[in-house]
């Protein structure tokens, strides 16, 4: 038996449900030592939820696990930790009051080694080894999102975990950080440790990994070499059935000016700038696309343009056409409920979904009214009208659900989707904004909300789309923004660039001089 | 000068239970769970102690010392008793921890009052230690420092509960700041889920402060019936005293260290109108001053949003690892 | 044996499995079966105090049913706590905690009694009306404090409210000295008695309070369930943040509930005071304040069935108060017990909303 072929973990038969919900059905896993091994799947595919199972907050229904080729059991992240597995959350757990090095060692018995000095050496030590940068002093609330992520692996590696599990880690990275990241998961696969990453990224499968596991629908499809695999076997594979991955661009027509952004800016409440002096127009007929890491202003720019985050300069004009009349009215300043009073049409369909485009608790009939629930006269809400739409709502996207009256909690990913796009987009919009809006979605509903964007394009409709996969951003948009730390840091036609130029410009490393 | 001694005097020995009450919820509330209930657990602690005093010179004819460690035990052990119902309740019953702590103020309250009547009638009338017991209680005397003049009669003249509660809040800043369960326990009232992960046994954590800070809280009732009341059963002992240590939590930005003498403060406020009276003014007045004052930091602290002086992250909401 | 074993044995016995949603039947067979845990825990008390469980059970039955006059005490109790209920129930529906209501209901009391002092002479039906009224308003505003600093700044109501309560106590106690408050010809710390003029009217032996309380009851549902102010708490209670995208003023719902909530606590000190007691003190509000809010809570906020809650604790409350006269065992027993049955009731709806998966076998739907 060759060095490679050793392996560190082995999971058979595993299963594991939640109610209903059939997460995990007998499902095999092995892991080599020394591999970078991936874990593809699509959302709700149990990836995360094997992984979880594997670090020991959830627990099996059925199945063994064998580490080094030995029968354990696991029942909670200590007893991972203590067989050297190390994972790295999706959501950093991290306690945001702590330092650096208190968060390192946390749960960990005391001893010599973890006093102080002695411990703030050690992470520097692993710091420098592997490439990181990370001061141990610091408080984790003044830390950027990259740097957290830092943290966290240095976590597990400061336990002397020699297989690391890492839970879309690219999601929150710039490329180039990607690529950082990527170098030093080598780094550590030449120090013999073994890695899983959880991802549906197919490049990021090709570009760093070994092996790939597949899984679909709480199955396993198969382990491949991923030298053996290509974008098309790889989508198949976690699809089901061929797809084209290729998303429709239809020619805008008609551009027709609808909104100008003139130096907008907004501050936190603790004196940071969220929005820097940010410019663009955004046109009738077009996808304009928003690029940029996760917090560099794209949740404050939809916010402001609705109304919802205070703005300290500068003026928003929304162009409309009332009577033939072209007028722009100046939307900073106003409250949404004014915006809405002055029949300024403009749909948004935020990033959190059930935390603010929605009320999750709420059957469908009671979130279809939202945002028109004032519209009839007298004090009482109108459930009728209402409960039409929901229906008409369900009819015409297809929406699987109990009834009306079920909790929008209960619907999946996909199905609360279409119910709150479908909302926005019944309202007749003269602009749409939508914030990640396939999060979370698999590859079907995603290139449904797709088709249902360029729809509205097509209709001559302003279409704002904030997302954070550049390939899909890269595909669909007319334009393309990119917004570093607030600043509008170009404005580039995605046919005519490359992936790694936008890189540097949500980085902040180049900057493109934005013109009108 | 010596009104001012006076003052002090009166102010420590006044904030004193208050301040116990405090420590114990300062600790449940750091584990994340905010327990209302230290009015009850007060009352539970004062009539367990008294009762435990009494019982102790009754059938062991212990007077004194061993009859004031009996109380101190027996105090301790009600408002721990209170606590672990709670604690059931809210992390292993998940019920919401506003209205568990509320119901166990009322269970408390009834609890203490019940018992209070209960051993009154079997004492034929009301309940008194023996003045032995008293004495126990009584201020100490530490020779030549409790001579020295001003400072002697500011630190050495108090009961030995006073010192009691200045080494538990210090004990208490120590074990948060600089030990590494105080470490996990601070990481489990801010987010039970990171503790979790690494490897804390986040509801163990959990059960023993709420236990712990509710026999701390349960020794703050029992100093109401052995110090303030002089080792008898008065009806409604604890009047809102339990309230006036929820409030002095948020006084002292659950800080242990800062209770100290945000508990003086509070013991201050509460005999300002015996030292400082001002003509015209009622003591009505004098009395809202600790609440206003708690409202006043409330208020400030929202302002300000500081994230080193704010109430522990995950404290009133309960902590499921499989809720998905 | 593997390892394996060893982790079949360190894993927990049984596990909980959320449940979607609970059948009347169901919450009604698990409440059903706490009462009983919780009576049964309260005989082992009693029989350790040297009584007869059953007898003692038997005359709470009895002070509560027994006479008409018992009943009517009963009712008296209830309409307090079923209009408190809802008043907190109000702010939760929300998410905000209102436990002031102690606070809110003292200052109703102060307002109701201010126009019983001031307005000798106004005849009485008017009188009745503006004594309500201003009860309500005061206390009102009173609440609305908290929830505009909730609303600009997001500062703690829990604890503002809780804090306001014992404000609201000392402005009594300081009236309670004031000349034209306190009773004539005394030295006591009272305030003096309700004129006849100024108390409300019975009907069926009991003041009309039960009347106004039910009659809130389905004003609080359709408010709740029917008008767009009802469908406005209940988004902002679920999401500050939806709440705003939809053009909703968070801070002005904030502060208008909070004005209702206030407004019903308030009414309760008017109801107190010219209903039951015929004059204020510190007890006007008797706890109820804090007793309320676990009504409304085991009610989920529904004014229905807080009806019958409401009733229940009254008859404890009631129950034990004949217990003392017929056993002398001490009222306070009311507390204790009330206390003791909150709890059995709380721990219950762990049964409600959960199912227990036992160790060994596999959950499936």
């Amino acid at each position: 038996m060759t060095k490679e072929d050793k392996l560190a973990i082995r999971m058979r038969h595993i299963s594991k449900s939640f109610g209903k919900v059939q997460a995990l059905q007998d499902v095999d896993f092995e892991l080599k030592e020394g591999e970078i091994h991936a874990l593809l799947g699509e959302n709700g595919s149990g990836k995360t939820t094997l992984m979880n199972i594997l670090s020991g907050i959830y627990y099996p229904d059925g199945g063994e696990i064998q580490i080094m080729d030995q029968d354990v059991a696991i029942c909670s992240p200590k007893d991972a930790f203590g067989l050297g597995i190390g994972m790295i959350h999706q959501h950093f757990k991290l306690v945001d009051v702590l330092t650096v090095a208190e968060n390192i060692v946390l749960g960990l018995p005391p001893s010599e080694e973890t006093k102080r000095k002695r411990l703030n050496q050690t992470i520097r030590d692993i710091a420098s080894r592997y490439g990181f940068d990370i001061k141990p002093e610091s408080k984790i609330y003044e830390l950027s999102v990259s740097e957290k992520q830092t943290v966290e692996i240095i976590k597990v590696l400061y336990r002397g975990a020699n297989m690391l599990i890492l839970d879309e880690p690219t999601a929150v990275l710039t490329p180039q950080e990607t690529e950082k990241l990527f170098t030093i998961l080598r780094a550590m696969k030449a120090d013999n440790k073994a890695i899983i990453i959880i991802t549906h990224k197919l490049n990021e499968v090709l570009a760093v990994s070994d092996r790939v596991t597949i899984l679909r629908k709480g199955k396993k499809i198969d382990t491949i070499k991923t030298s053996d695999a290509n974008r098309q076997i790889l989508t198949e594979m976690m699809v089901g059935r061929k797809v084209d991955l290729a998303i429709d661009r239809p020619e805008a027509h008609d551009r027709k000016l609808m909104l100008q952004v003139n130096q907008v800016t907004a501050v936190s409440s603790d004196g940071r700038k969220l929005l820097d002096r940010v410019s663009f127009d955004a046109y009738g007929g077009e996808i304009l696309g928003v690029a940029g890491i996760s917090g560099s202003g794209q949740k404050e720019l939809c916010e402001a343009i609705a109304g919802l985050c205070p703005v300290v300069g500068g003026s928003i004009l929304f162009e409309s056409e009332i009577n033939g009349v072209r007028v722009a009215e100046n939307l900073v300043g106003q409250t949404p409920e004014a915006i809405i009073n002055k029949g300024i049409s403009l749909a948004f369909v935020p990033e959190d979904r059930l935390g603010m485009g929605l009320v999750a608790s709420h059957d469908m009939v009671d979130n279809v009214m939202l945002k028109n629930y004032r519209d009839n006269k007298g004090p009482f809400v109108d459930r009728k009208t209402a409960k039409k739409t929901a229906e008409q709502l369900i009819d015409a996207l297809e929406i699987v659900t109990p009834g009306v009256k079920t909790p929008i909690r209960q619907l999946s990913g996909g199905n609360v989707q279409k119910v709150l796009l479908g909302r926005e987009i019944i309202s007749n919009p003269q602009m749409l904004m939508v914030a990640y809006p396939v999060r979370g979605l698999d590859i079907n509903a995603s290139f449904t909300i797709y088709h249902l964007l360029n729809e509205q394009k097509d209709k001559g409709v302003a279409v704002i789309f904030v997302g954070e996969d550049l390939d899909v951003l890269m595909d669909i948009s007319d334009r393309l923004l990119v917004l570093c730390q607030g600043q509008v840091t170009g404005i580039v036609d995605p046919r005519k660039t490359t992936k790694e130029h936008i890189g540097l410009l949500m980085s902040g490393a180049e900057r493109e001089e934005v013109g009108a | 000068m010596d009104n001012f001694v006076k003052f002090i005097n009166a102010a420590v020995l006044a904030g004193t239970p208050v301040l116990l009450g405090t420590l114990g919820e300062i600790l449940t509330e750091k584990s994340g769970n905010l327990n209302l209930g230290v009015e009850g657990m007060m009352f539970m602690g004062a009539i367990s102690g008294l009762a435990g005093a009494w019982f102790a010179e009754q059938w062991f004819n212990w007077s004194g010392v061993p009859a004031a460690l009996i109380a101190l035990l027996i105090s301790f052990v009600a408002g721990a008793f209170g606590a672990l119902m709670y604690a059931f309740l809210t992390v292993t019953l998940r019920a919401n921890q506003n209205v568990t702590g509320l119901t166990l103020a009322i269970f408390g309250t009834g609890f203490g009052n019940f018992f209070g009547e209960l051993l009154g009638k079997r004492a034929g009338g009301f309940v008194t230690v023996t003045a032995h017991t008293k004495d126990a209680f009584a201020n100490l005397n530490f020779g030549p420092l409790s001579k020295i003049p001003v400072i002697g009669r500011l630190f050495f003249s108090y009961n030995w509960l006073v010192y009691f509660a200045v080494i538990v809040a210090i004990a208490l800043h120590l074990f948060l700041k600089h030990t590494r369960r105080g470490l996990n326990l601070r990481s489990v009232g801010e987010s039970p889920a990171t503790a979790d992960a690494a490897g804390i046994n986040v509801n163990l954590y959990k059960y023993l402060a709420t236990i712990i800070g509710g026999g701390i809280c349960g020794i703050g009732g029992m100093y109401m019936t052995m110090v303030t009341t002089g080792g008898i059963w008065v009806h409604n002992t604890i009047r809102g005293y339990g309230w006036l240590a929820v409030a002095l939590v948020i006084f002292a930005t659950w800080s242990p260290a800062r209770a100290l003498y945000c508990g003086l403060i509070f013991g201050g406020l509460m005999m300002l109108r015996l030292y400082l009276p001002i003509p015209g003014v009622p003591q009505q007045i004098y009395d809202m001053l600790p609440y206003v004052a708690t409202i006043l930091v409330l208020i400030g602290m929202s302002i300000r949003q500081s994230k080193e002086y704010a109430q522990p992250k995950s404290s009133g909401l309960n902590y499921f690892r499989e809720e998905r | 044996m593997s390892d394996y074993a060893s982790c079949e044995i360190k894993r927990p016995l049984v596990r909980m499995v959320r449940r979607p949603t609970a059948s009347l039947l169901h919450r009604a067979i698990v409440y059903f079966i706490a009462l009983i845990g919780a009576l049964l825990t309260g005989a082992l008390l009693i029989f350790i105090l040297g009584h007869n469980p059953l007898d003692v059970y038997v005359s709470m039955v009895q002070g509560t049913f027994g006479r008409a006059i018992s009943f009517n005490e009963t009712i008296k109790v209830a309409v307090p706590l079923l209009v408190t209920g809802m008043a907190v129930a109000m702010a939760f529906r929300m998410r905000f905690w209102n436990i002031g209501a102690e606070g809110q209901i003292l200052i109703g009391g102060i307002a109701s009694t201010a126009i019983v002092i001031y307005g000798q002479n106004i005849p009485q039906l008017p009188k009745l009306i503006l004594m309500g009224l201003a009860a309500m308003l005061a206390a009102g505003l009173y609440a609305a404090i908290p929830a505009l600093f909730k609303a600009k700044w997001d500062t703690n109501e829990t604890l503002f409210t809780l804090m306001m309560n014992y404000i609201a106590l000392q402005l009594i106690l300081f009236l309670q000295y004031q000349k034209g408050w306190q009773k004539e010809r005394t030295s006591f710390p009272i305030i003096r008695t309700f004129s006849p003029d100024a108390r409300l009217p019975r009907v069926y032996g009991i003041h009309i309070g039960w009347i106004i309380a039910l009659v809130l009851v389905i004003l609080y549902f359709i408010y709740v369930k029917k008008t767009k102010h009802g469908y406005e708490v209940s988004v902002v209670g679920e999401s500050v943040n939806t709440a705003r995208y939809a053009g909703m003023n968070v801070g002005k719902v904030i502060i208008r509930t909070m004005f209702i909530s206030g407004a019903l606590a308030g009414l309760v000190g008017f109801i107190q005071t010219a209903g039951a007691d015929g004059t204020l003190g510190e007890g006007t509000s008797g706890g109820m304040g804090y007793t309320a809010i676990t009504v409304a809570w085991l009610s989920k906020m529904n004014s229905i069935a807080m009806v019958f809650v409401s009733f229940f604790i009254a008859m404890l409350d009631r129950g034990a108060k004949s217990i003392q006269t017929s056993h002398g065992i001490p009222a306070s027993a009311a507390a204790l017990l009330t206390g003791l049955i909150l709890f059995f009731m709380l721990g219950s709806e762990f049964f409600i909303n959960y199912k227990l998966v036992f160790r060994g076998r596999a959950y499936h739907g």
